[in-house]
């Protein structure tokens, strides 16, 4: 009977408490890679923790272990949620959570270990990928008939981006990861020289694309209006992002291969394309920060907020950063140098990261049947020791980015280069410990969070909490598009 | 757009169409951008007198790719005076038609290394891979000591080329017959190190007179 019908929340929970943990570890991997650039000393002759064994565990483990686990829990609330509906195949969701931790936990044991493709955000081998691809559809299958099923007839825009972000990085993997195995262990790419380089840049770009933006905007587009408590600002802005976005996208990955062996006129599409990205992502940014107009003062009082506000500036400020570096002039300067490490880090620790945690603390006492969070002053603590982390790396990294392009092009009166390259890398050097210790300060605000969620979590863990009934809501043929289905 | 909503509600309503829509939407710019290269790639020969990675070689990118040096070095000197000046004549796409995958790199914490063979001599590469900091104390590189006493197996070698002739890398029969042999007693080190000395050397156009700009072989750092 639906009237008893009852949302599946426990598997949301399991992703949560996994979102929290890999934020943990694969920070703190990023935090001990970094401190190797600063002090080599750290690397300590042994194979697997050296910084370039660990520098793809660090990537790995905080896209796809705490982004993944965060973009797939809060998706399967968010569909239940906008579908008034109890999640569909309830044991192949469970699946969906012990396949993608396996899936995590070889990955990030087996790279450090050299089974690697050295393909960046694609370096497990192909066995990795395999479980990858069979979750991942799994995860897809899931979502569409719990959409199917769904008993308010608009299907709610934040699924969309779910939506694409399911399609897009199932596409990706799948044709980025395409390889003839050698053993176990080992395997060629079935592409080579600069078809591989291509394919692997729009696997890599459309990875930002897709699993760090249009997922997260997914998130962005049911947390916000639910914090701000408002509708979204604009629903059929939000409709003319999306498409824009998802199809403009995809064609910029050449900007990661400026000035390189790719043909010219491919570069040219992808910068042209990169520009015109601007739009749609500053579309969906202004539409998220509108939506708080009349309730800023919120920002005073709600920490989640405050984590959502700054994450959408940072997604604004970044996508920017990233059009300008898509322009060949400046990627001259910038390609190779630590510059793009800062924009990498301010769209991921300033828009990942914490439209993340926004979201979580946002979805969390719900989740955890608590009318709130165990500490607000945890979140507090929480948000200043994440913002001063992150000014900290990002500031430090673009100082280090700009030195090194300058001081790679930079020639004297006659003509001759004017520095070596160790001198560049000398004057960075105090930067690498500055990063690292803003690093430090990420990971302990992580840590905080991870606290509270704990604490938050009491009933769960008692097994106290009573699942909540979905409401079934009355038949309307044709309803305005701003379903936000009433609390919870 | 008041009429053209009327075609995204229908959208909005049909979970297998979104679906659809979404999966067309995001193939178009993929298909175009990568499609042409393909057909480029059948085109695009390996440069004259350049032929597959020899059987140590092989052994020693396949290091490479292990260690992850492509973190830190990109194999990609843009068409750049100032890249041209540091590191020699700018990489065409022939030089990588054998990477499998290509190593062109992302970030230079260290310099590219595209054209780094000659440049230094066997015993300087050794000893620099071995303990960097002993010939460039403000060298931020970790030491690969493991690679010293690790050996290489002839069989697996000529399994990997097997694979890659598979992938139509054009080896002979001889090439991978002659294989085991060639890597006996190696250790990974002399593999890594042959394979390093390889870069800018042998995988460009010999019969060309040498580019300017292309380090001179020395034995000084
Ligand atoms: C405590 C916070 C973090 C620290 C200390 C940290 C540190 C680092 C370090 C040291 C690198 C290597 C840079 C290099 O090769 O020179 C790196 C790369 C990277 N990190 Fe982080 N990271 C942190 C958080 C994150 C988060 C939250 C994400 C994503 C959600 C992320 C994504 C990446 C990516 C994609 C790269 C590769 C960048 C590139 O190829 O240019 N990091 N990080
Ligand atoms: C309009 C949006 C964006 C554009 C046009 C853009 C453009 C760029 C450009 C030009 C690069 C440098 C490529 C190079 O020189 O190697 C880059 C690197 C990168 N960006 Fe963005 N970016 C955008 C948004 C974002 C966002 C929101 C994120 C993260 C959440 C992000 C993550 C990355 C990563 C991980 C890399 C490093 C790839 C690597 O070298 O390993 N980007 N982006």
């Amino acid at each position: 009977m639906p009237n008893t019908e009852t949302y599946n929340d426990d598997v949301v929970r399991l992703f949560l408490l996994a979102a929290a943990v890999w934020g943990i570890i694969g920070m703190s991997i990023g935090v001990y890679a970094g401190a190797e650039l600063a002090w080599p000393a750290l690397n300590f002759d042994v194979s697997w923790l050296s910084f370039s064994h660990l520098r793809p565990s660090h990537t790995f483990g905080v896209i796809f272990a705490f982004g993944g686990s965060a973009l797939m829990g809060t998706c399967y609330y968010v569909v239940q949620r906008t579908g008034h509906t109890r999640l569909a195949l309830g044991k192949l969701a469970t699946f969906t959570f012990w396949g993608w931790q396996l899936a995590c936990v070889l990955a990030m044991v087996t790279v450090p270990l050299g089974m690697t493709q050295s393909k960046e955000y694609a370096e497990p081998e192909w066995f990795v990928d395999i479980i990858i691809a069979v979750v991942w559809v799994s995860f897809g299958t899931v979502f569409f008939a719990t959409l199917a099923r769904r008993r308010i007839q608009h299907i709610y825009v934040a699924n969309w981006y779910y939506a694409a972000f399911i399609i897009a990085v199932g596409l990706l993997h799948i044709v980025n990861n395409l390889a003839l195995p050698v053993s176990l262990t080992k395997s060629y790419p079935i592409y080579s020289g600069v078809v591989d380089a291509m394919v692997q840049w729009w696997y890599g770009h459309n990875a930002v694309a897709f699993f760090l933006t249009a997922g997260f905007l997914g998130m962005m587009y049911y947390f916000v209006p639910r914090q701000a408590q408002q509708p979204l600002w604009s629903y059929r802005f939000s409709i003319v992002n999306f498409w824009a976005l998802i199809s403009v996208y995809m064609w910029a990955g050449a900007h990661h291969l400026m000035f390189t062996a790719l043909p010219d006129w491919v570069q040219s599409v992808g910068m042209a394309f990169s520009l015109v990205l601007l739009m749609p992502s500053w579309g969906s940014a202004a539409n998220g920060l509108m939506t708080f107009q009349g309730s800023w003062r919120k920002l005073k009082t709600d920490p989640a907020v405050k984590f959502m506000v700054i994450a959408l500036v940072f997604y604004a400020a970044s996508t920017f950063e990233g059009s300008m570096m898509a322009i060949k002039s400046v990627n001259s300067l910038s390609h190779y140098t630590d510059w793009t490490v800062a924009h990498v880090h301010s769209g991921s620790i300033g828009w990942v990261a914490m439209i993340t945690i926004g979201s979580l603390y946002a979805m969390a006492p719900r989740a955890l049947g608590q009318p709130a969070m165990y500490s607000h002053r945890g979140m507090e603590v929480h948000f200043w020791l994440h913002m001063i982390g992150l000014l900290l790396y990002v500031i430090s990294m673009w100082l280090a980015g700009v030195t090194e392009g300058m001081m790679w092009r930079a020639t004297g009166a006659d003509g001759s280069l004017t520095y070596s390259f160790l001198d560049s890398l000398i004057a960075i050097k105090p930067l690498y410990a500055v990063r690292a210790l803003g690093g430090v300060l990420v990971v302990s605000g992580m840590v905080v969070m991870a606290w509270n969620l704990w604490h938050t979590a009491a009933d769960a863990r008692a097994h106290l909490i009573k699942p909540i009934p979905v409401p079934i809501p009355e038949p309307v043929m044709h309803q305005t598009p701003a379903p936000l289905p009433a609390y919870p | 757009m008041a009429s053209g909503y009327k075609y995204i509600e229908a959208i909005e309503k049909r979970a297998g169409l979104l679906g659809i829509c979404i999966a067309v939407m995001v193939s178009i710019g993929g298909l175009a951008e990568i499609t042409p290269l393909f057909m480029k790639a059948h085109s695009q020969e390996a440069p004259a007198g350049v032929k597959p990675y020899d059987a140590l070689r092989l052994a020693g990118r396949d290091i490479y790719v292990r260690e992850g040096c492509y973190l830190c070095h990109s194999q990609m000197i843009r068409a750049q005076r100032f890249e041209v000046q540091r590191y020699g004549e700018h990489s065409v796409a022939s030089e990588s038609v054998y990477d499998r995958p290509h190593q062109w790199g992302s970030k230079r914490t260290g310099p590219d290394l595209a054209r780094i063979g000659g440049k230094y001599s066997d015993e300087w590469q050794r000893m620099h891979l071995l303990a960097p900091r002993t010939l460039v104390p403000e060298s931020n590189m970790p030491n690969y000591p493991w690679l010293e006493n690790a050996g290489i197996d002839g069989g697996d070698i000529q399994a990997r080329m097997r694979v890659l002739r598979r992938l139509g890398d054009p080896y002979t029969d001889a090439d991978i017959a002659d294989a085991a042999t060639a890597v006996q007693g190696k250790t990974e080190l002399d593999a890594i190190v042959a394979y390093l000395q390889g870069l800018g050397t042998l995988n460009v156009d010999t019969s060309a007179p040498p580019a300017a700009g292309t380090p001179a072989a020395s034995g000084q750092p």
